[in-house]
């Protein structure tokens, strides 16, 4: 067995051989300010330029609708804190979902601080959100939607389009964080009527550091970093040239990769199946079929997730949890508690996210493995006693 | 975060897991709501020598360590030496928790004098510095966060 499996990739993805071979050049002797008119500058603004294209095409829209950025968070605040400073004379209402990532919910909360109203619209209890709620929280004074493509945690993938359609219709801008969903999934932002959309390339074996927004045309949109003439005087800053060519190179990748995204989904179907079955008191989170090709988050009733993942981590598997005591705070992931989980069930989560790197043997170890563990810590669990004993009773 | 080389040794290696039959007393602390329970079961003879503890514990690896450790300090102790059992202590003795883990060690004080409690209650006594617990798993918040300094 390798010594490590790595299942957290919806936190961070291995950056692929070929796109540190495409940046090396870049990092060294191709070091060319893109802004500088010489043979040095346009060299790299060639290359980024090429980068923009490729990923321009990847989504359907035009290239000078992409701006690079330093990732997915910057993007989603940019999007959100431009929207609402630009239109806050029309209204100051933004819609959002109860399951967004904290780049975008924070953003809405440090907005409704200063005087924004934020409705946050329920989902199911498989994470997707709840569409007629959505329409009937829209007013005249709303001016963002912003809902995710995909969830980090649950891979629930959202009904991007009719939510676009819904917003179009009202003369409402629609953003969505497609930092999960980017590379994994096909994604059209004319056919699913986005108007601002965040990427970024570590999650789909690029750079860290690296991301953009995707602005369609008719916005407008005001920088959320001043400074310079860069990118169309909408996002200062000397380019982050081998970052954005290692993007551009991952983009290039994963549209391959995504043709085989049926062998994750099945080798993800496998590891829930098995689980399922061969785990008690094992339940599965987040939509079965309108789900990230590679994310498996499952709940085991009586335990606690921080030392499962400690144990796990033991024999070599890097997993990720939902519960309070791995995140920081005393609540487990707001994701979770928003599909209705209790705390206990929030508390039990582990989030498995596959690569195309992930062999079938791996996932038999880490079935083996979750076994031992799941026993072991039930063993130890006055909430397994309880539950055991009232069983008996019964 | 970072756990200390102890609190890895009580976790991967936890001391008195399980239950006693009989016990003299139990206690529970913590509520599932903050993804921590705590229960301690304890065997005191009749000099009011704990004999033998032993602990359940639903929590993350800081709460299994601090019942692994609480439970050890406090073996063949008499009552009146168990109740000095501070968080404070059991903390030290791990050599420390990472800040956003000290209330794991305010359950483990806590769960032992749950057990205490329950231990004078059946036995129809008064323990000097011994106050009812706050009611344990049922009830709201517990965490009252005593950060080290
Ligand atoms: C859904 C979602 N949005 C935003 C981000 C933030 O992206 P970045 O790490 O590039 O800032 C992440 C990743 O952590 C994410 O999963």
């Amino acid at each position: 067995m390798p010594k490590t499996i790595y299942l957290d990739n919806a936190a961070t993805t291995m950056m692929s051989r070929e796109v540190l071979d495409a940046m090396m050049p870049y990092l060294t002797e191709k070091y060319g300010n893109p802004s500088s008119i010489h043979s040095f500058g346009a060299e790299s603004n060639a290359a980024c330029e090429d980068a923009r294209k490729k990923i321009a095409k990847f989504i359907n829209a035009k290239d000078n609708e992409i701006y690079f950025t330093s990732g997915g968070s910057e993007s989603d605040n940019w999007a959100i804190k431009s929207v609402a400073y630009m239109k806050k004379d029309k209204g100051k209402h933004i819609i959002t979902s109860g399951i967004e990532h904290h780049a975008v919910m924070e953003t809405c909360e440090f907005l409704a601080r200063d005087g924004f109203e934020i409705t946050s619209v329920g989902v199911d209890e498989n994470g997707i959100i709840k569409l007629d709620e959505l329409r009937k929280a829209i007013r005249p004074d709303t001016i963002l939607i912003t809902v995710m493509y995909a969830n980090n945690e649950i891979g629930t993938i959202q009904p991007i389009r009719e939510i676009g359609e819904i917003a179009r219709s009202s003369g409402i801008i629609f953003h969505t964080d497609a930092v999960q969903a980017f590379g994994h999934i096909p994604i059209d932002v004319e056919k699913d009527n986005i108007d601002l959309l965040s990427a970024s390339a570590h999650k789909v074996h690029g750079p860290k550091g690296v991301g953009l927004l995707y602005i369609r045309n008719t916005i407008k949109l005001t920088p959320l970093i001043h400074g310079g003439p860069h990118e169309r005087k909408r996002r200062a800053g000397t380019l982050n040239v081998p970052g954005i060519v290692g993007f551009g190179k991952a983009t290039e990748l994963a549209r391959e990769s995504m043709k085989d995204a049926s062998k994750i989904t099945e080798k993800r179907n496998y590891l829930i199946d098995r689980i399922l079955k061969e785990i008690p008191y094992s339940r599965l989170n987040g939509d079965r079929d309108r789900r990230l090709p590679g994310n498996a988050n499952i709940s085991f009733m009586y335990i606690e997730g921080e030392s499962m993942l400690m144990l796990v981590d033991m024999k070599g598997i890097a997993a990720s949890t939902g519960s309070a005591c791995a995140s920081g705070s005393l609540d487990p992931s707001h994701v979770l508690l928003a599909i209705g989980l209790p705390h206990e069930t929030a508390h039990g989560s582990l989030r498995m996210t596959l690569s195309e790197h992930t062999t079938k043997e791996e996932l038999d170890y880490t079935v083996e493995t979750l076994k031992g563990v799941v026993d072991r810590l039930r063993s130890m669990s006055p909430l397994y006693e309880d539950a055991m004993k009232e069983n008996k009773e019964v | 975060m970072q756990y200390s080389e102890k609190v890895m040794d009580h976790f991967t290696n936890p001391r008195n897991v399980g239950e006693l039959e009989d016990p003299s007393g139990t206690g529970t602390v913590g509520n599932a709501k903050c993804g921590d329970i705590m229960r301690v079961y304890l065997d005191i003879d009749e000099n009011g020598i704990i004999q033998d503890a032993k602990f359940k514990t639903f929590g993350c690896g800081a709460a299994v360590a601090t019942s692994s450790m609480a439970t050890e300090m406090i073996k063949g102790k008499h009552i009146s030496d168990a109740l000095k059992l501070t968080n404070r202590s059991v903390m030290e003795a791990l050599d420390g928790l990472p800040p956003i883990k000290v209330h794991c060690s305010v359950l483990a004080e806590e769960a032992v004098r749950a057990a205490l409690w329950d231990y004078a209650e059946k036995k129809g006594i008064k323990i000097d510095g011994l106050e009812k617990p706050a009611d344990d798993i049922h009830d709201g918040h517990h965490h009252d966060l005593q950060e080290s300094d």
